[in-house]
């Protein structure tokens, strides 16, 4: 029998431009092939040459065949019939796929008309059922809802129920979880194979994503550079890959399982943290501005570092880590709750001691672009915190080319501006910024998820090494838990605010005690295939999203999607609904705390 | 990824002010109109030794004569060498000019960054007096108090212009301002203990630049244009002293029959803002490290 999708020597342009070489492809009914390959390889032009998405300076030469048919050239109106009726797309962006001013639930049944010839009332039934089966909650409700109402996760859940809709041949999914958290993409993968499964549709599956792909796909291809440099079924690039690329990229993704180094032996308290807070006003309004309400972005976060040592500070998006890190740094007295920093109490500090202090704590953020002054030579920003510290002229001469030889960087580029740096050299001028004064203290803010998995592994490396030559302690903020893994010592998990777990990561890893932890640790996905769908077997789920930190919530915050509290006792269910659970220095906060392993 | 190292350099890596020089230097329009700048002074500063008549001189043998070997850019209709009165028109002008769009730049940079920086009620307190002057009239507060300043001279004239000239540009700086206190290497700076003023300078000004520029050369072509109309009314520069504005002023109506009484004072007050907008460009572009073709 033929493929379903035949893609051969596929070449796309861009304005002369190379971006796709010779792409050779093929997908069965009811296969889930998987395209990975870091950014700018040419998986996303792959996938959206298939159903013509391709912008207009794109040419593309070769064949794409679905079933027999051409795509590759055909016109608008035969394309604009397959895509509403064999081939599906959902899009890293679902709010891109859906109109705006439209009900979720009319566009999803409109989609079926399309598809089928049958009465508007039914079609709605039909949104309604594809919603349920989705997993969005309330679906008859949800169905009247407008796109924007709808968080990340409902999005892309309401756009694989479009994608059902058309009952197609072949869904293609562009990276669907990438700007998702872990916890939500684990329900979107979830509901991905069981639209798969009920429609018996083949799934190009495009993701940078290791272990997506793994625990997914049924076969695997990897892109570099617009050519497929590897072809296999998951367990043979998985477990045994020909091409050196391919083993380079295993070798470089982090692995929640990986084994780890001997914990380091640690001095005193570098960083103390208790039940501290911080609100922000919601307001309303243009000319008066009106407070309405109140974000409550940090709601009694616990921290504990010390000297040569890394914490973790790990949560979901909007879990409030960057503003934990924001009070920290503004050496301000706290809104609420104390931060001792060095054994000094902030709120109590004169401007010299705050001085002294900025030397031994220094930053580096997410987004190693924005950070950097667009308009000042590297030299200058590294330079930029030793100036301050009132550094003269030849110690900055001497030091600025030291540092960057320090992190990797060659230091004749001083003269040159951030925009003419890779992603991962900015990267690397950010952290020999932050070392220029001999910090004692890097608090680091996400400083690898903007990366490249291989360039990730480099600049991971040379944090590792940074910390040993210099006897730093990191405070490294990350939704990695592989990442977290790889470096860090302690670990403190962050749900809505509020610390719920803290702890050695061998220790938390091995035997978390809250049962948020023990979600997200089960919801990292594994590059590897066997492993991967076991763990898809007893994969905790949670429910739902995370609730909104605008309302204060009476005893346990994590009440609402606890997989633990649908099983307790009504009893124990009161006092979870209840009492606050308290938390202590390496504890859970939780009320009935039980050590489950889920790696 | 380079990682390649070499051993350290001994010179200091090329600071900021340096590679804007030198990206300057390398741009050949901006360096023709820096020079034409500098011919341009160096006529109106050393233009009146070269001749022997003074711009007030009257020379009654010689009333609306064309140019010739005596007066060499002829002499307008009472018999005043256009020559001398040209050089010293020039003078008053390009001084004129430049300082008020310089000063009324840098005002405007300095209140309206630090309304943005700081917030609160030094933006309140700035954005007030921003406003109150936006709605006085400008032009009969000049007619007041010019002939007061008369002792101060051109400089109190300069201070004057300066004063109504900020204002629009001071409330653009702010919001842009506004805008660049959220990016995070702002917030970098402050983490990192840098002052206000410094951020100000070193981060806020620069990322601004591009507009302060081209803020400033339309500001000299402003203000030489300003001083005209005032010295129409009979306020600013007086007779029987001249600027490029009032020569032109008084030129146009011969324009077409004594074309000389005209056409050097405009031509060279045209020279003289194309000079200054090509240098505006070329700085503009030697600020902004990715503008095109001045990389490195
Ligand atoms: N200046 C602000 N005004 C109002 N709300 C804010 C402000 N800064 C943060 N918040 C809110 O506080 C909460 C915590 O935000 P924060 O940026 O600290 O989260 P995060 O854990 O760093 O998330 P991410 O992983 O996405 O970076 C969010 O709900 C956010 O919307
Ligand atoms: S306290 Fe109750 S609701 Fe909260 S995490 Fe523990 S079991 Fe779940
Ligand atoms: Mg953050």
């Amino acid at each position: 029998m033929s493929p379903l999708l035949d893609i051969t020597s596929l070449d796309v342009d861009f304005g002369g431009e190379a971006a796709v070489r010779d792409v050779n492809l093929t997908l069965d009914r009811g296969e889930v092939l998987g395209l990975v390959g870091e950014s700018g390889s040419g998986k996303s032009v792959t996938a959206l040459s298939v159903l013509g998405l391709l912008p207009r300076n794109a040419t593309a030469r070769g064949s794409i065949r679905l079933d027999g048919t051409e795509l590759l050239g055909a016109g608008e109106r035969a394309l604009t019939r397959i895509r509403g009726d064999r081939a599906a797309m959902v899009f890293q962006d679902p709010l891109s796929a859906f109109t705006p001013v439209h009900r979720i639930g009319d566009q999803i049944a409109e989609a079926v008309r399309a598809h089928r010839d049958i009465g508007r009332e039914q079609a709605r039934t039909r949104a309604v059922e594809l919603l349920d089966l989705v997993g969005i909650p309330e679906p008859a409700l949800r169905a009247k809802a407008f796109p924007h109402e709808f968080s990340g996760g409902m999005r892309q859940r309401a756009m694989i129920a479009m994608a059902m809709a058309g009952e197609p041949d072949l869904i293609l999914a562009d990276e669907p979880t990438t700007a998702l958290d872990v916890t939500i993409q684990a329900q979107i993968l979830d509901v991905l194979r069981t639209a798969q499964r009920e429609t018996g549709a083949a799934v190009l599956l495009v993701s940078h994503d290791l272990g997506v792909i793994a625990g997914t796909a049924d076969r695997v291809a990897v892109m570099r550079d617009g050519r497929i440099v590897e072809q296999g079924t998951a367990a043979e690039v998985f477990h045994r890959p020909r091409e050196p690329y391919t083993r380079q990229l295993l070798a470089a993704v982090p692995r929640i399982d990986a084994p780890r180094e001997p914990r380091p032996p640690t001095g005193g308290t570098v960083l103390k943290v208790r039940g501290l807070t911080r609100t922000f006003p919601v307001l309303k309004g243009t000319v008066v501005k009106r407070r309405t309400g109140t974000v409550y972005a940090v709601d009694g976060v616990d921290l504990d570092v010390r000297r040569g040592e890394t914490l973790a500070l790990v949560g979901e998006s909007g879990s409030g880590k960057s503003t934990t890190l924001f009070e920290l740094l503004e050496l301000a007295a706290p809104e609420g709750g104390t931060v001792e920093l060095f054994g000094q109490r902030l709120g109590s500090l004169t401007p010299a001691e705050a001085k002294a202090l900025r030397r031994r704590v220094q930053i580096v953020f997410q987004d190693p672009m924005a950070s950097l002054d667009p308009r000042m030579p590297v030299g200058d920003i590294i330079a930029e915190p030793l100036r301050t510290q009132g550094a003269d002229r030849a110690a900055v001469a001497r030091r600025v080319p030291e540092l960057l030889t320090q992190v990797g960087l060659d230091p004749a580029h001083a003269d040159r501006f951030p925009h003419q740096f890779s992603g991962g050299q900015r990267q690397r001028v950010g952290i020999a910024r932050a070392l220029s004064v001999a910090p004692e203290l890097l608090v680091l803010d996400e400083p690898v998820s903007a990366l490249d998995v291989s360039v990730q592994a480099g600049v991971l490396d040379l944090l590792r090494r940074l910390k040993e030559e210099l006897g730093l302690a990191y405070l490294f903020v990350s939704h990695d838990l592989s990442v977290v893994r790889n470096i860090a010592d302690r670990v403190s998990v962050v749900y809505l605010g509020r610390t719920v777990e803290a702890g050695p990561v061998d220790e938390v890893f091995a035997r978390p005690r809250h049962p948020y932890t023990q979600a997200l640790l089960s919801a990292v996905p594994l590059p590897d295939p066997e492993r991967e769908r076991e763990r898809q077997r007893s994969r905790i789920l949670l429910a739902g999203d995370p609730p909104s930190p605008t309302r204060r919530y009476d005893g346990c915050r994590f009440r609402t999607r606890c997989p633990l509290y649908v099983q307790l006792t009504v009893d124990e269910q009161k006092r979870c609904a209840h009492d606050v659970p308290g938390f202590e220095q390496d504890g859970a906060a939780c009320h009935f705390p039980r050590a489950r392993t889920v790696l | 990824m380079t990682t390649a190292t070499r051993p350290a350099p001994a010179a200091a890596p090329t600071g900021r002010s340096a590679l804007v020089l030198r990206r300057f230097l390398r741009n050949g329009s901006a360096l023709t109109g820096a020079v034409v700048l500098v011919l341009l002074f160096l006529l109106a500063f050393l233009g009146p030794y070269l001749t022997p008549w003074s711009y007030s001189h009257i020379d009654y043998g010689a009333l609306r004569s064309a140019p010739g070997p005596d007066h060499w850019w002829g002499t307008n209709r009472i018999g005043q060498d256009v020559f001398a009165q040209t050089v010293r028109g020039l003078q008053k002008s390009l001084i004129i000019g430049l300082l008020v769009a310089v000063l009324a730049t840098g005002l405007a940079s300095l209140v309206g960054a630090c309304a943005g920086y700081f917030g609160g009620w030094t933006d309140r307190l700035l954005m007030f007096c921003v406003d109150l002057l936006l709605v006085f009239p400008s032009f009969l507060v000049i007619a007041i108090v010019s002939p007061r300043l008369r002792s101060g001279g051109w400089f109190a004239f300069v201070a004057l212009l300066t004063v109504f000239a900020w204002m629009i540009t001071a409330r653009v700086v702010r919001s842009m301002t506004l805008s660049l206190k959220e990016r995070e290497f702002v917030r970098a700076a402050r983490y990192m203990g840098v002052g206000p003023f410094r951020i100000i300078w070193r981060h806020v000004l620069p990322n601004v630049a591009s507009f302060l520029v081209i803020d400033a050369t339309i500001q000299v072509g402003g203000a030489v244009m300003s001083e005209t109309a005032l010295s129409y009314f009979g306020f600013g520069v007086q007779p029987p002293d001249v600027s490029l504005g009032t020569l032109i002023a008084s030129g146009t109506g011969a324009a077409i029959t004594y074309p000389w009484m005209f056409f050097f004072a405009a031509g060279l007050l045209v020279v003289f803002v194309l000079a200054v907008n090509l240098v505006g460009d070329g700085l503009r572009d030697a600020l902004d490290p990715t503008a095109e073709g001045a990389a490195r």
